[in-house]
């Protein structure tokens, strides 16, 4: 169980008379990419949210390396070793990138107070090149962040997201409106920094494709609850899952 | 750009070391007065065009100040002591303001330091004892360095100006280290931030509180400017006096306090003319700048350098070597 | 006993005036985002209005009101939201804030240059004579100001929520993006909202004249109260920001009557701390979530 980096158990939670999430548990080991996928309403988000400790949940409870992560402001989840990537708005668009990725390394090296008297840019420069050449961005590296695609915001909210070696991320929908040459360069990038690091991934994600090639377990959500759970090869054979996005 | 940018400050400089020579002692204390309100809009920057919140309590911290100058120095303290203490003053009240203040939703800052600056003109204008009341403090003697005495008008703006620079390169050093880019962060993607690990709640309440000691230290270089201060000089007027400086000069940009205070003080200076039209030109002014440049001045500018900049050819780094991915 | 129910009534007597202003204010920035920080001027401002109709062009007191009050609805509706206010709306609140109180003060200067720095007497709606009730004395200006402004509140809101304009301006302020697919109007809403206001400043402007006399430093305790009472009352809500100003008013005026006369404001300043730090969303106002 010591490798247990994320544990849910329990899970449920209702908004008025809507059951959002019912009895939902399960486990994320150390250094799988996880997908968690299901139709429209299935719980996917609401399950994510209660993860990052933005909505408590009703009943049961998630921990992040044995530690309790109900209402805790997202910093604090941060300084747990939790990121995130976001669906949109994730940049600082008028900074640069370096500074951007800076920005994402510095609240994890010393004191506010050590920030406050040291480097001008905490001593992080080779690093966040490194994690900027990662990512294959070297040449975007002074740009402001806001003047990138869409696709290499995306690039750079993933290398925001690791900067602070995080033992978990969470992405959220990171394959969404991002074109098929960059998502295989993102997928890419992705698989190898898992390999690389040993970091937990759990990925939200519609794009099935994207899940299947990426993640290496995949749990189903469908009106709250889990209704599979396996390797891509038996999610897409599983009849109880091409129903639940058919429609029975 | 960058040895441009060099230039300007120096000529900045240069002429702000000159400009007293061109002038009588009225043109000095106007000069003087508009660095000492430049170094309390400095203050109102961080908190508002840094970390985006409204603050409407700057004048009662320039009181706070000022009041702590001019009782510790008619006493007989040394200046420098009663910046330490009025500055320290106004940091721990901006802490205490700012904590429950920023725990709920964003513009509620305004609102309490709007209350606050009330109940503080009410303090500075009842409690004699302590204030002096509506009569105010007079004879607020000026500090003397290295034993020369300052009471010459040219010889305080040079310390007044002396103490500015120190203040603004604080102040750039402070924008420019791992806090400054945290305070961007703040401004930009607050909810980004707050999940790299960026604690909001702490930030926003250190730009606020430093925010107030810089309205701390512009107070204890206008008690001894001035020499008789009265509650009238610490009002909510005066609080948005030096929003307007901020948001006029543009906010956010390190420039905009000392455009913004130089307009706004000078203003009045060019509308003497009008007599008692004057105010309603300059707010009739206010109005128009606002309608037209909603931005500031500063924002102006860079909105123009942006447009003639998008006439050159995109000289983007990936552009360069086309597209990669 | 009778002390305390008098300050109550009168309280709640000039604090129904305070609810018009404060519910001009919140419909403001519900509709468009708007901060008025001139809403006290707008107060202040149709009485002169008013007066110049009958003192200057002559006309029967009645009729000056309707001049006025055509005049403000112009002029502090559609002239203040078209030339000022427009321009303004895409960059945030700031501006507005600044620009309203620039306005604020270009409105009390030009009332003191060209009209008169003296209070001007304004002819009451109601007499002055007064009727005992508990021994506490009551003013049929008091109870005349009360049902005034409650006729006008419970009109709006009647208007609000049945007419389709009405309907269609709260569909404006809640979602003005659906509202135009849905094929609202959604710039004259605003315009409307706008008008509204201009209406109920001179509706308060004409009951509180005759109290305060007419001048133009009427506006700064008008609108520094028409703000407390939205922020008190709730931001969001007009049922808050009629609740706000009943509040205020009588707050004031036991504050007035208990405090020392130097403290007076600190009352309904220290009001305000306390709510915005136990309930900021205001006494009425929907909770819009924590902060990050």
């Amino acid at each position: 169980m010591s490798d247990t980096v994320l544990s849910i158990r329990n899970i449920s939670k209702s908004f008025g008379g809507i059951q959002a999430v019912r009895d939902v548990s399960f486990d994320v080991r150390k250094g799988e990419v996880l997908g968690l996928i299901g139709p429209n309403g299935s719980g996917k988000s609401t399950l994510f949210n209660c993860v990052l400790g933005q909505l408590r949940p009703d009943t049961g409870g998630v921990t992040v390396n044995g530690q309790d992560v109900a209402g805790k402001r997202a910093c604090a989840l941060s300084r747990l070793g939790v990121g995130r990537t976001f669906q949109q708005l994730s940049v600082f668009p008028e900074m640069t990138v370096l500074d951007n990725i800076i920005l994402a390394g510095q609240e994890h090296k010393g004191s506010m107070f050590s920030r406050l008297f040291g480097a001008s840019d905490a001593g992080l420069t080779e690093e966040a090149d490194r994690m900027i050449a990662f990512f294959r961005l070297t040449h975007l590296r002074d740009e402001l962040a806001g003047s990138l695609s869409y696709g290499q915001q995306k690039l750079v909210d993933a290398a925001m997201a690791f900067m602070a070696n995080p033992a978990l991320v969470l992405l959220d929908e990171p394959a969404g409106g991002v074109n098929l040459t960059m998502l295989g360069h993102l997928k890419e990038r992705l698989k190898t920094y898992n390999r690389e690091h040993g970091t937990t991934f759990v990925v939200i994600e519609h794009n099935m494709e994207f899940v299947m090639s990426l993640c290496t377990r995949i749990v189903v959500l469908a009106e709250g609850a889990i209704i599979a759970e396996g390797t891509p090869e038996e999610i897409r054979a599983n009849q109880t899952v091409i129903d639940a996005y058919l429609g029975s | 750009m960058k040895q441009l940018k060099i230039l300007g400050l120096v000529a900045i400089l240069a002429g702000l070391i000159i400009a007293p020579f061109t002038q009588a002692t009225y043109g000095t204390y106007v000069l003087s007065s508009w660095l000492v309100f430049t170094v309390a809009a400095m203050g109102l920057n961080l908190t508002l065009g840094y970390a985006g919140q409204i603050s409407l309590a700057q004048a009662a911290f320039m009181g706070i100040g000022a009041y702590s100058t001019a009782i510790m120095t008619m006493a007989g303290l040394p200046w420098i002591a009663s910046v330490v203490v009025g500055m320290g003053l106004c940091f721990v009240v901006g802490l205490i303001l700012g904590y429950p203040a920023l725990r709920v939703q964003h513009h509620f800052l305004a609102f309490v330091t709007l209350a606050f600056t009330t109940l503080a003109f009410l303090v500075m204008r009842n409690e004699e004892w302590l204030t002096g009341g509506i009569y105010g403090l007079v004879g607020i003697p000026r500090p003397s360095v290295a034993g020369l005495s300052l009471m010459d008008g040219t010889r305080y703006y040079f310390f007044t100006l002396g103490v500015f620079v120190l203040a603004s390169c604080s102040f750039w050093w402070l924008v420019n280290s791992p806090w400054g880019r945290a305070f961007k962060g703040l401004r930009e993607n607050p909810i980004r931030a707050n999940s790299l690990g960026v604690d909001t709640r702490l930030v926003t309440l250190l730009a606020f509180a430093i925010g107030a000691a810089y309205g701390g230290l512009s107070g204890a270089l206008m008690a001894p400017l001035v020499q008789y201060i009265d509650p009238m000089s610490f009002t909510l007027i005066i609080s948005l006096k030096i929003l307007l400086m901020v948001v006029v000069g543009g906010s956010g940009y390190f420039f905009g306090p000392f455009l913004g205070a130089g307009l706004v003080i000078m203003l009045p200076e060019f509308l003497r003319f009008a007599e008692a039209y004057y105010l309603m030109i300059y707010a009739a002014l206010v109005v128009f700048l606002m309608v037209v440049c909603p931005s500031g001045l500063l924002g102006l500018l860079s909105r123009a350098i942006a447009a003639i900049r998008s006439r050159e050819p995109a000289e983007r780094g990936d552009l360069k070597e086309g597209a990669q991915l | 006993m009778s002390d305390f129910l008098q300050l109550i009534i009168s309280g709640l007597s000039t604090g129904s005036i305070y609810a018009l202003a404060a519910i001009g204010f919140t419909l403001l920035w519900q509709a468009s985002q708007t901060i008025n920080f001139a809403q006290g001027e707008f107060v202040m401002v149709p009485a002169f209005f008013i007066l110049v109709g009958s003192q200057v062009l002559g006309l029967p007191f009645p009729v000056a009101i309707g001049f006025g009050l055509a005049v403000a609805v112009f002029i502090l509706g559609f002239v203040f939201k078209r030339l000022v206010i427009q321009p303004m709306l895409p960059h945030g609140h700031l501006p507005i804030v600044m620009a309203t109180i620039a306005l604020a003060i270009l409105m009390r200067e030009l009332v003191k240059e060209f009209y008169s720095a003296e209070a001007q007497t304004f002819p009451a709606l109601f007499s002055e004579e007064t009727f005992t009730v508990f021994g506490a004395v009551i003013s049929h200006q008091d109870i005349g100001n009360l049902a005034v402004s409650a006729a006008a509140i419970i009109a709006l809101q009647l208007f609000m929520g049945r007419t389709r304009t009405g309907r269609s301006m709260q569909a404006t302020a809640q979602n003005p993006g659906v509202a135009e697919i849905l094929g609202v109007n959604v710039q004259r809403m605003v315009l409307y909202t706008f008008m509204i206001n201009a209406a109920l400043a001179t509706l308060a402007s004409v009951l509180i004249s005759p109290i305060y006399l007419a001048k133009f430093s009427n506006g700064e305790p008008i609108g520094l109260v028409a703000f407390l009472a939205a922020i008190v009352g709730g931001f969001n809500q007009v049922r808050g920001a009629l609740v706000g100003g009943l509040l205020i008013g009588v707050i004031d005026n036991l504050s007035a009557a208990y405090l020392s006369s130097e403290y007076r404001i600190a009352g309904p300043m220290i009001l305000l701390i306390v709510i915005i730090l136990l309930r900021p969303q205001g006494l009425l106002g929907t909770s819009e979530g924590r902060t990050v």
